[in-house]
């Protein structure tokens, strides 16, 4: 099924470290386990049977910040919860992406109040924002391939001046 | 950005023993980042070795400001505020927040109206039911069920995406009806659902009702007495495990509950068990009562005529301009409502969820409360975890089934 | 009013010289705060309310005497019926004694009342904020409490809201 039977037993494959490594890191990339409000229950549809999010890799969700490289942020970010949404990004090792799932996390959705942040992005910086309230299953592994593609494109040398 | 303050004993000296003043007991911190918490509540537990001694919750971290927005809004317009209050229940809060306001205006609902909320509702309680059991079965490690319990949830969004076109937040009731009436396949997709559900609720119940593993984890914990229920304001399933038959169905009916014919699961044991299995109960008695339902649905108008309320229909604004004239002034403008107040409550899946909608002669109200059977459900924890280990903890905190939603607003 | 009821709220009226308030067959009694204490108490006791269902208020600004109405939302399993309590208070220093003694669930409830309202509780065990953080100032729920709209972004706006958009740094 893989590259073996495309190319035969010749035991040698060239390419650049910069793709080995970001393919590598796209195929096994671990969200966080961490849900805020409707959109979790959306993620949590995501993982189970119908739409099945392990066929990208994703199977694994970490509830520790330490061992996951993706977050997802499912749902709209109070001002009680948005120090401590940051603190978790903090403690995600590097390299690492944030989604924005729904309306809520992208822009505060239908909030427009004293009580939720205007976009997460207010509070930690993202990577794709995903439209809907809340996504449907299919938009948030959209979202998720989307990073994918970031991700492929990434440059050793930009990271370096970082 | 304010920061994280740090936990001290000097701010909760009042609510821990005195032990753990001296430093024998340990003060440990859960959430509200945590797996098993199911969403963002934090726990600052007091701990000797591995028992729970105190449990103090600490809520707030989704406070949305759902009560103050609602007040902005007019009376058509705060519903989609409704929808993302508890959002395992969506149609079962639509319910409260259209009947609050039908009782406050005095608003007439078509008898297809009435039935089809009945479905819907109860399909969001098997829904919501679903989610609860696939979620406390993973707390308790029973991984498979998650995975089946998602796979006929699937089933009953469909219906909700056919009548709606949304998933989750679908706004589908409205004061005076329902938005629109039910597309032709609405039928077989219930019927369907009717047809393969029992047997699926049986695939649970021999996955975990006679599972050793899961009762040794479920019988006699976290014991809820009948009177420590009822002064902490426990309503629904986990009130009805306690062994009080309280349910607004049957004692208040609304939208017609009295046609239908089903029990209300009772037990008195009032542990983790007794309410998962009332829980599973309710799974069947929601069925029936969608198949009644179905059979009995009339056919008619699925939105009152009354045009002081309720917008036209689309095809009526082309010929009439006094159609024209009430979609404009109930769309831009909104309805007054009376300077009164009203208190109506439905059943959710959690309990009585209360709605206290206050008027002020305007199109605006003056104030929305929502009263959410978690928020009362999840205040008797302190009391019912005492004495009991960490890891079971994590069941009795799966078996209230709260939404952190609900309880924050 | 139901039938079941009148009885019950003839008797408070009586003890308490309380106003009556019908709307839509619902009764709603007018009560001082020093009286609520042992209004409920004979409530619950005699009249077998056993469940406070709510416990919350209304704003009236800018009207200030009275600013606040505390409503007591109660309910009788065992009878099948429903009262409501109101306790009218001032704008300056709000205050109502703590109903903890009489339903537990008050609690958390008197806390959200404190917090939203800035209501405050008298005997209250356990006064802390209980929905926004503990350094948040003000009380959300007063009329006189900002909403706290930020203008939305949108295509003709984006690059001017985007200069001022606070943000976060890696």
């Amino acid at each position: 099924m893989g590259v073996e039977q495309k190319l035969g037993n010749m035991g040698v494959v060239t390419t650049t470290l910069e793709t080995m490594v970001n393919w590598s890191r796209t195929n096994a990339m671990w969200p966080m386990l961490f849900g805020l409000a409707c959109c979790a229950i959306e993620m949590m549809s995501a993982q189970a049977s119908s739409y099945d999010m392990s066929r990208f890799g994703m199977e694994l969700m970490r509830a520790s910040p330490r061992q996951s490289d993706l977050m997802i942020v499912a749902g709209r970010v109070s001002k009680k919860m948005g120090p401590v949404l940051r603190r978790l990004y903090d403690q995600m090792p590097e390299p690492k992406w944030v989604i924005a799932m729904g309306d809520c996390a992208s822009c505060g959705g239908v909030f427009n109040n004293y009580a939720i942040y205007q976009g997460v992005d207010e509070v930690v910086p993202v990577d794709v924002y995903v439209a809907g309230c809340p996504p449907r299953p299919e938009a948030l592994i959209h979202g998720v391939l989307t990073v994918h593609e970031k991700v492929k494109g990434e440059k050793f040398k930009d990271l370096a001046k970082s | 950005m304010s920061q994280i303050e740090e936990v001290s004993i000097e701010k909760f000296k009042h609510l821990v023993s005195a032990r753990a003043l001296t430093g024998e007991t340990m003060l440990l911190n859960m959430g509200p980042q945590h797996p098993s918490t199911h969403g963002v509540l934090r726990l600052l537990l007091e701990l000797d070795g591995e028992i729970v001694v105190n449990c103090i919750p600490d809520i707030g971290y989704l406070h949305t400001g759902i009560e103050k927005n609602m007040e902005a809004k007019t009376y058509q317009k705060a519903e989609v505020m409704t929808d993302r209050l508890d959002y395992m229940n969506t149609m079962g809060n639509n319910l409260a927040y259209v009947m609050a306001v039908e009782k406050l205006v005095d608003l007439d609902v078509p008898a297809r109206a009435q039935g089809l909320r009945v479905i819907l509702t109860e399909l969001q309680r098997i829904a919501s039911h679903l989610v609860w059991l696939g979620t406390s079965g993973l707390d308790l490690a029973a991984m498979s069920m998650f995975l089946y319990c998602f796979r006929e949830r699937e089933q009953i969004l469909d219906i909700f995406e056919l009548v709606s076109g949304q998933r989750m937040m679908t706004t589908y009731f409205r004061p005076g009806g329902v938005w629109r009436d039910v597309p032709v396949e609405f039928e077989k997709a219930v019927r369907d659902f009717i047809k393969i559900f029992p047997k699926r609720i049986d695939e649970y119940e021999s996955l975990l009702t006679k599972n050793p593993l899961f009762i040794d984890r479920m019988v006699d914990i976290g014991h809820l007495s009948k009177e420590v229920a009822l002064q902490y304001g426990v309503t629904g399933p986990s009130l009805r495990a306690s062994g009080v038959n309280w349910d607004l169905r049957k004692a208040r009916p609304y939208c017609g509950y009295e046609q239908y014919d089903f029990n209300v699961p009772t037990r008195t044991e009032g542990d983790t068990y007794a309410r998962y299995l009332v829980r599973i109960d309710e799974l069947r008695e929601s069925l029936k009562i969608v198949e009644q339902a179905l059979n009995k649905l009339p056919l008619g108008p699925v939105r009152s005529e009354n045009r002081k309320f309720v917008p036209p229909p689309r095809s009526e604004i082309g010929v009439s301009m006094e159609a024209l004239i009430h979609h404009f002034k109930l769309w831009t403008e909104g309805f007054p409502a009376p300077k009164a107040s009203v208190y109506s409550a439905v059943e959710s899946p959690r309990g009585e969820l209360g709605l206290m909608l206050e008027g002020d002669g305007g199109p605006k109200p003056l104030r929305v409360h929502l009263r959410t059977p978690s928020f009362d459900n999840l205040g008797v924890l302190s009391q019912i975890v005492k004495g009991h280990l960490v890891a079971d903890l994590v069941a009795i905190l799966a078996s209230i089934d709260i939404v952190l939603g609900d309880i924050d607003r | 009013m139901d039938k079941n009821l009148e009885p019950i709220v003839k008797n408070i009226q009586e003890k308490f010289g309380a106003a009556l308030e019908e709307f839509r067959e619902e009764a709603h009694l007018f009560l001082k705060p020093e009286q609520i204490v042992d209004a409920l108490t004979l409530l619950r006791d005699e009249s077998n309310f056993e469940l406070l269902s709510a416990l919350t208020a209304t704003d009236y600004w800018p009207q200030t005497a009275p600013r606040f109405h505390v409503i007591y939302q109660l309910t009788s399993l065992e009878k099948n019926l429903s009262l409501q309590i109101r306790v009218p208070v001032n704008g300056d220093s709000p205050k109502v004694p703590t109903v903890t003694g009489i339903y537990a669930s008050a609690n958390w409830r008197e806390r959200e009342l404190l917090d939203m309202f800035g209501i405050e509780v008298e005997g209250h065990p356990d006064p802390r904020r209980i929905l926004m953080p503990e350094d948040h100032e003000g009380h959300p729920l007063r009329k006189d409490y900002p909403l706290g709209y930020e203008e939305p972004q949108f295509s003709f706006n984006y690059d001017e809201i985007d200069l001022r958009k606070p943000y976060a740094k890696e």
